[in-house]
């Protein structure tokens, strides 16, 4: 969810003389260390990459001749219909809670961003039960109207079109905030000059607001379809074959990493439309205020029909996203509290929770560290190629879990095995695998897939100090470490707090990078939710689920507060998402 | 306390800062060539110069933020750098403002100020900062953080701070640029009010002439890299050496002519031009050395021209002037504002002492 900053986080122009310089061998070093980290991190990206120029083997040219024009079609279908969703729902709730003022409208306003919480796995589990053949929706039809089996036609929930609108219903939130601070930003006083060249409500949201805001809703779309590309638990639930499906049964099911990795090539390629296709939208389109003055909003009030209107629409999504999944889940978790006897089950559950929260805690840590390290780098030595390596280090945002685990299991094997036949043929023994199917190689795929996440916080909370304020101090008799004791730490360590659970909560939800990389009979919540999915054990699968949802909401807490200080005529909100 | 820290005036005569000969470059291109400044204790010294001409290098180098790569910078009589050699910032003895003012947002303002002050427990700083912030006029915020407080607030917050390890030199950045002109007065007044009282050796950066004219002891003229010119206001304004001082440090009319047997004749008059006959060059005259007269009166030999335009400046009126036979309009700076109309006839009397003739190779 955090990856909103990455298009928005930009670190501000420090454009002034004080610009620190490089000086000094051990700064350099630290670039050049910074560049080394970059890089690593840029690894499965680059290797991915470059396995579109790999022959073609046997598995691909099956895959080609049977699969894979379905895997394009229903990637499209889905980024069609979770594109045409999010716009509407983010666009319009966020026009109302920013516009208008009816009842409920401030509980609304940080309301419409709880399913963020929801992973798009969490949603597809609890739909499926809710409405399928036996599940209470359709059952209650045939009670009420004494139906029977063929009486009657229900829409497949387990589909495309099912799909697209489980994954709208979470991820309208990307649109819904960005908008919504686009809304916010706009001064009231353009708004009102639209008024008086003759523009009545509705033609100056169309004319002025809308394409004033057009640059942020396409960011907020862009993200949420990175998200569809890279969802697999929700697709593999309801049977969709896309390239995130494809690339595990691929890896697992017929065993050719060359071929999955070329499957997430082509997925790759999917994002990389995407990246490109939301840079051009944006295009030069950086509409700076051009009027300072700021204004309240002066909202429409409404009135009667139209306000239960408006509570409507806005509750609508929350309901769907967020309180009906949410519901059922804790409805099948009450429900097998009283059924199971014994505390095995629970017992497990507890075990897979410390495995959850260590894997988290761990990413967290490192990638904040990794963040500092990169983002020091470039501050003490603002070198092109430093700033390049830290991008691309910031990439793998857009990458979909599945595509970073392949990325990251071929060059880990390769390494193992040239280490393992060296040591052979050298000593006569074997070191086994000693990284792929490893902690170490799970956090490597969190860092590489999170760090861009720690990177704008830190970044962001980075240029806060600005090098006038390291001057400064180092005049009032700080050296160099009193500096950042005294001043940095301070007023960034805040923003590594949040960096931190950022990313823990991430790496909680993740679920296809973790599946493919884990060690065998590791299980984390995500991994034996979806197994107990898979088996179609959806009671069972719905506590560890909700425990994911429970962690999920802690950073929308933190957003909400963070929206609601840093709005335009206030003082400026000190925590940065 | 080290020997250094005593801060009163008058126990050396060594200058409270001297860089001598500093080079300095960012890659290839040269920032600072041979720069030569000194400044005493209790003096203030305006740098001035246009934006990128190196001026901000200069204070970096001086507070030791960037090293020195040729030349030296004494401090207090004490060498503080040299190439390969310099004394880390904290050292130094030097405070630094700027114009962002770079306040802490962490700290609560008096905890700002004490956190310069040095020696002493917690609440000896505490009570330093307090003392520093009541002399200034701001002890009233002293809780506060400092994004609660105005630009003119912050301003006094910052040289609190700036002044409480007791510098021997105080480096400005074009601290007064963020407020607004009224409060700009007052606040540079008190500024320096301060810094004098305490004997520091002030170097201030500034691309605003009149700012230059109304703070400082001396003039630091700058381009390129180097000082081109150094010395009081009066001096810069009656007698620049050269048609980049004479034009950056006022308003100047423009003419341009060919030296002839030691003169220039221009429609105003004949110049003395101490140049090889056949050269070109430029005349530059300030607003003021236009005397008018509004004919039929004054000396029938001098240049008569058409007014366009006249704006009453309250003890001054600027006048447009069309001159006859002349293309380019040329403004006067004449007393008696209010008395000019457009459309008059007037005499133009040329004072030679407020024009300056450069040859026309010269760069503005």
């Amino acid at each position: 969810m955090s990856e909103i900053d990455l298009s928005l986080g930009r670190s501000p122009s420090r454009g002034f003389p004080w610009l620190p310089r490089s000086r000094g061998q051990n700064m350099r070093g630290w670039s050049a260390l910074a560049i080394f980290v970059a890089l690593l991190v840029a690894v499965p990206i680059l290797v991915v990459c470059g396995h579109v120029f790999v022959p073609a083997g046997e598995v691909w040219r099956h895959l080609a001749s049977t699969v894979l024009a379905s895997y394009i079609v229903n990637t499209l279908w889905l980024v069609f219909g979770v594109g045409i969703g999010v716009f509407v729902f983010g666009v319009s709730t966020a026009w109302l809670v920013t516009m208008c003022r009816f009842p409920g409208r401030a509980v609304l306003e940080w309301g419409l961003l709880l399913p963020l919480a929801v992973p798009a796995y969490a949603i597809a589990y609890s739909y499926a039960g809710l409405f399928d053949y036996a599940g209470p929706v359709q059952t209650g039809l045939r009670d009420w109207f004494g139906w029977s089996r063929g009486d009657y036609w229900f829409p497949n929930i387990r589909s495309v079109g099912g799909a697209a609108v489980v994954l709208a219903f979470v991820l309208y939130p990307y649109v819904y905030m960005l908008a919504r601070a686009a809304f916010l930003e706009q001064s009231v006083c353009v708004i009102e000059i639209g008024r008086t060249l003759g523009r009545g409500p509705w033609r100056s949201f169309t004319s002025i607001a809308l394409p004033l805001a057009r640059p942020a809703i396409a960011t907020g779309v862009a993200l949420a379809l990175m998200e569809t590309l890279s969802d697999f638990g929700a697709v593999q639930h309801f049977g969709v074959a896309t390239f995130t499906t494809g690339i595990y049964r691929t890896w697992f099911g017929l065993g050719d990493p060359a071929a999955a990795s070329q499957l997430a090539a082509i997925l790759l390629a999917f994002v990389f439309v995407l990246l490109v296709g939301e840079r051009l939208s944006r295009g030069r389109a950086q509409f700076h205020h051009t009027s300072r003055r700021y204004r309240e909003l002066p909202r429409y009030k409404l009135r009667g029909g139209w306000a239960a209107l408006a509570i409507a629409a806005c509750a609508l999504p929350i309901l769907l996203g967020f309180l009906l999944p949410g519901g059922q889940l804790l409805v099948w978790v009450g429900e097998t509290m009283s059924e199971s006897s014994g505390d095995s089950l629970g017992g497990r559950l507890w075990w897979h929770t410390a495995n959850s929260l260590m894997l988290a805690a761990g990413a967290a840590a490192i990638a904040v560290v990794v963040a500092l390290l990169l983002a020091y780098g470039v501050r003490l030595n603002p070198h092109p190629v430093a700033k390049g390596a830290t991008r691309i280090a910031g990439l793998g945002y857009a990458v979909p879990g599945s595509v970073i685990a392949v990325g990251v299991l071929v060059p880990l094997a390769w390494l193992d095995n040239t280490l393992d036949s060296w040591l052979r043929a050298s000593f006569g023994v074997s070191s086994g695998l000693l990284l792929s199917g490893t902690i170490t190689a799970l956090m490597f795929a969190y860092v590489v897939r999170f760090l861009a996440v720690s990177l704008n916080t830190v970044d962001a909370s980075l240029a806060k100090v600005t090098p006038a304020m390291d001057g400064v101090a180092r005049t009032l008799g700080m050296g160099p470490v009193a500096t950042v004791a005294r001043v940095h730490v301070p007023i960034i360590s805040p923003s590594l707090l949040t960096a931190a659970l950022l990313v823990f909560v991430d790496v909680m939800k993740e679920l296809p990078a973790t599946l493919i990389l884990r060690p065998f009979d590791f299980n984390t919540l995500a991994v034996r939710a979806f197994e107990l999915a898979s088996d179609e054990q959806l009671r069972a699968a719905a506590a560890p689920a909700l425990a994911i949802v429970a962690a999920g909401l802690v950073p929308v807490a933190l957003l909400s507060v963070a929206i609601s200080r840093a709005r335009p005529g206030r003082a400026q909100g000190k925590v940065s998402l | 306390m080290t020997e250094g820290d005593n801060v009163t005036a008058g126990d050396n005569k060594a200058p409270g800062l001297l860089m001598a000969g500093v080079g300095h470059r960012y890659g290839r291109d040269p920032v600072l060539r041979g720069l030569d400044l000194e400044i005493a204790r209790g003096e203030i010294v305006c740098l001035l110069g246009p934006s990128g001409c190196g001026k901000s290098t200069s204070l970096r180098v001086a507070a030791g933020l960037e090293p020195i790569q040729e030349g030296r910078v004494e401090i207090d009589g004490k060498e503080v750098a040299r190439p390969g050699f310099s004394v880390p910032p904290e050292h130094r003895r030097v405070g630094l403002m700027f114009q962002d003012y770079a306040l802490f947002p962490h700290l609560r303002v008096v905890d700002n100020v004490a956190f310069g002050v040095r020696g002493g427990d917690k609440a000896a700083k505490r009570r330093a900062a307090m003392d520093l912030l009541a002399r200034l006029g701001v002890d009233g915020y002293a809780q506060d953080f400092p994004h609660v407080l105005s630009g003119g607030e912050q301003q006094r917050v910052a040289l609190a701070r700036a002044l409480a390890p007791h510098p021997v030199v105080m480096l400005l950045d074009e601290p007064f640029s963020g407020l607004d002109r009224r409060l700009r007065n007052q606040v540079r007044n008190d500024t320096l009010d301060v810094l004098r009282e305490l004997s520091v050796a002030t170097l201030l950066v500034t691309h605003d002439a009149e700012e230059a004219m109304m703070m400082a002891d001396r003039i630091a003229l700058m381009r390129a890299g180097m000082i081109v010119q150094s010395g009081s206001a009066v001096e810069l304004y009656e007698r620049p050496e050269s048609a980049f001082a004479a034009s950056f440090f006022g308003d100047v009319n423009i003419i341009d002519g060919t030296a002839e047997g030691g003169g220039v004749i221009t429609p105003l008059g004949t110049l003395a031009a101490p140049f090889q006959d056949g050269c070109r060059v430029r005349v530059f005259v300030r607003p003021e050395g236009l005397g008018l007269t509004p004919e039929p009166n004054g000396d029938a030999a001098d240049a008569t021209a058409e007014i366009i335009a006249s704006h009453m400046l309250g003890p001054v009126s600027l006048v447009r002037l069309k001159m006859d036979g002349v293309d380019v309009p040329v403004t006067a700076r004449s007393e008696n504002g209010g008395r000019w109309k457009a459309g008059q006839r007037v005499r133009i009397r040329l004072d030679p002492a407020r024009s300056f003739v450069f040859p026309a190779s010269q760069e503005i």
